[in-house]
């Protein structure tokens, strides 16, 4: 073979061969979780720790426990209130704990009793398809066409005649998430009774019920377990959004929506009593959403990672 | 253990066809029309014997394999004709019953391992569940089968990678489990739908390899589904070529590959690359596409494709001939091999009629007047 026929290759291989030992890593790269990660982690650990050891910390006073303050001395924070008092005498750490205890718990709670029933919702769609799937479908396009915060205050207002409380709040907001959620797990579903392994458990001679609780269940749960972190942020925002139309919780318990709310009056003069509790609302549902897609995106199986 | 349910399996009659299949048409039924995926197909297949059913993507042969085994979609399909297995038709069983066909009496192994195991279950799981359900075993006596069923297909600390998850393994090792779990019962019948097309060749010999094997030494039924004739050369007793929903030939496989007929069987062989091919050469296909399955062409379906193509064929379907060897069927008013072949082809050529194909053997050398050209041709 003459030489100057050769150039293809003589090319071919001087491109490539000094480039082949750089490619080759020796190993994969480990998928890190990434410092933001962590950091979000760490602040909703904290977050939740202190909700749900709120009554028994020494540090956390009852609301109304400072009444020697008024609007005209009481001052900004300080060592013995890291946030500062308020109007009522509160000190506003304390109300901004008491108050993340209250909207959290709203906030799982809702998401909880979403998912159980626009979960089941969903599944059934999605795995039995048909007739069964086209009836759930529309009832949840029909949801779907209300605008949430407003079916909110009409559900809450002929409950409670506007005084409302913990649970009609968590009722409300439950009913407002069955949709979204039923919507997405039906999704979820669909896509995985597709596979192939579904048929093939099928094919094995299982039953329906089995298939969904061994086959489906399994691989739909783990990343709408992610996503409900992100529609526990969607959920304390709504609260937020109840609050300040005066539609949540009656007091005394405090939410972040509440707190925000009450200390918006005095934004400019008393700036710590809204701005302590929206600047941790706003770190919590920033790391809640973080977090949240970050393990959706882990939990999101792709077929070349498999 | 194993022993002892392949040989409850082998009471079943040897000499009587295991699976017939009598005119079965599956339709779909689509908002554009009736899609003729199955279009009246018929064959025999007892215990001991594979069979080959070979195609191009779109030809049926998978719908033909999930229609046998009752595998189709709740809405929007027809299925007719007969189905018998064991002299039991099992064409109009309810699901609940074919509950209890699938697994002991019929599997399947699917073409992708990759999407084919659950991938949040152990291995062992997906393999004693059946187990467990159908052979009502205990737990440690199906741990027990399961591990040695894995050996059985050749995987290697069969005891250790009970306990693995499915993206341990790699893509030829997932294949081996599933057709572990797919043997699991100890079924009669196994359907293999292209069991190495997702697989690296290097893989694909020793997969098939495994389905031989297990196929001898347990009596089964097979039926091998593939688009390429070379996987099934000597690995099927008998081949059905399907081409539009129907079988266009059917032979043994010594038959169909020593004395073929149908233009189309010639075509598919064409198309396999050749080792003793020089590097280089153009690959053969066959020109244009499958028909569409809604308005079929009248008369021969291969026709519009077809290098033997006569008036005749576009208007006349031709009906199943048999041929000369037993068994051996064809759909073909001009088969290849035979006078009436060569004259129609031969007219064809001298015609210009034949249908655009790409040359099967490019002599032509593309170097062009380069010097030296023509002692390299190939090397492009």
């Amino acid at each position: 073979m003459p030489e100057t026929f050769d150039l293809q290759h003589a090319d071919a291989e001087n491109a490539v061969l000094p480039h082949a030992p750089a490619d080759d890593t020796g190993g994969h790269v480990r998928k890190r979780w990434g410092a933001g990660f962590w950091l979000s982690a760490l602040w909703l650990v904290v977050i939740c720790g202190l909700s749900i050891l709120a009554p028994y910390l020494p540090f956390i006073d009852e609301p109304g426990a400072f009444p020697d303050f008024s609007v005209e001395t009481l001052a900004g924070p300080s060592a013995d209130h890291p946030f500062g008092v308020n109007k009522n005498g509160d000190d506003v750490f304390s109300q901004v704990v008491n108050g993340g205890r209250t909207s959290l718990f709203i906030g799982l709670s809702v998401v909880i009793s979403g998912f159980i029933v626009g979960g089941a919702v969903g599944v059934t769609g999605g795995f039995f398809r048909g007739r069964v799937d086209r009836v759930i479908s529309a009832v949840l396009d029909v949801f779907l066409a209300f605008p949430a915060l407003v079916l909110a205050l009409a559900l809450i207002g002929i409950v409670t005649g506007g005084d409302a409380n913990l649970p009609v709040v968590i009722l409300a907001l439950s009913l407002l998430s069955v949709a979204p959620l039923a919507r997405i797990t039906r999704g979820a579903t669909l896509a995985v009774a597709e596979r192939e392994y579904v048929l093939a458990a099928h094919t094995l001679g299982a039953k329906r019920t089995r298939i969904i609780v061994k086959e489906i269940l399994p691989n739909v749960i783990p990343p709408m377990a992610a996503f409900a972190l992100t529609v526990i942020a969607v959920v304390i925002v709504a609260e937020g959004a109840l609050a300040f139309l005066g539609l949540s919780v009656s007091s005394p318990a405090p939410t972040w929506g509440k707190l925000i709310s009450e200390g918006r009056a005095e934004l400019e003069n008393h700036g710590h009593w809204a701005l302590f509790p929206a600047g941790t609302m706003f770190l919590t549902i920033l790391s809640l959403n973080y977090v949240g897609d970050v393990l959706q995106s882990r939990f999101t199986v792709r077929e070349g990672a498999l | 253990m194993a022993r002892r349910i392949i040989a409850a399996a082998d009471g079943a009659h040897a000499d009587h066809a295991l699976l017939e299949v009598e005119d079965l048409r599956t339709h779909f039924l689509t908002p554009a029309g009736r899609v003729r995926a199955v279009d009246g197909v018929s064959f025999e297949l007892a215990r001991g014997r594979t069979l080959g059913i070979v195609g191009e993507s779109g030809s049926g042969k998978t719908v033909l394999a999930r229609s046998i085994m009752g595998l189709l979609p709740r809405s929007n399909v027809q299925r007719t004709g007969a189905i018998r297995y064991s002299g039991n038709d099992i064409s109009d069983y309810s699901q609940a019953e074919m509950r209890s066909v699938w697994g002991p009496e019929m599997a399947m192994v699917f073409q992708d391992p990759m999407t084919s195991l659950n991938p949040v279950m152990r291995i062992g799981t997906q393999i004693t569940e059946s187990l467990r359900y159908h052979l009502d075993m205990s737990k440690a006596e199906a741990n027990e089968l399961a591990v040695s069923l894995l050996r059985s297909v050749g995987i290697p600390e069969p005891d250790k990678r009970l306990r693995d998850y499915p993206h341990q393994l790699s893509g030829g090792m997932r294949q081996r489990v599933v057709i572990a779990i797919a043997l699991a019962c100890g079924p009669k019948l196994l359907f293999a739908d292209e069991p190495t097309t997702a697989l690296d060749v290097t893989v694909q010999a020793q997969i098939l390899n495994l389905l031989d094997t297990q196929q001898r030494e347990r009596f089964m039924a097979m039926v091998l589904v593939t688009h390429d004739l070379g996987v099934i050369a000597g690995r099927a007793h008998d081949i059905a070529v399907m081409y539009a929903g129907r079988i266009v030939e059917k032979a043994s496989a010594r038959t169909l590959f020593s004395s073929m007929r149908m233009p189309y069987t010639e075509a598919l062989l064409e198309s396999i690359p050749k080792l003793e091919h020089r590097s280089h050469t153009r690959l053969a296909s066959i020109p244009g596409r499958p028909p569409d399955l809604i308005n079929p062409p009248a008369g021969c379906k291969f026709a519009p494709r077809c290098r033997y193509v006569q008036p005749r064929c576009l208007e006349e379907e031709p009906p199943l001939t048999p041929g000369v060897d037993e068994g051996h069927v064809y759909r073909c008013f001009y088969p290849v091999g035979t006078e009436a072949g060569r004259e129609a082809l031969a007219r064809n050529l001298a015609e210009g009629r034949v249908p655009v194909a790409d040359e099967v053997e490019t002599g032509v050398v593309v170097g062009g007047p380069a010097p030296g050209a023509d002692l390299d041709e190939g090397s492009w």
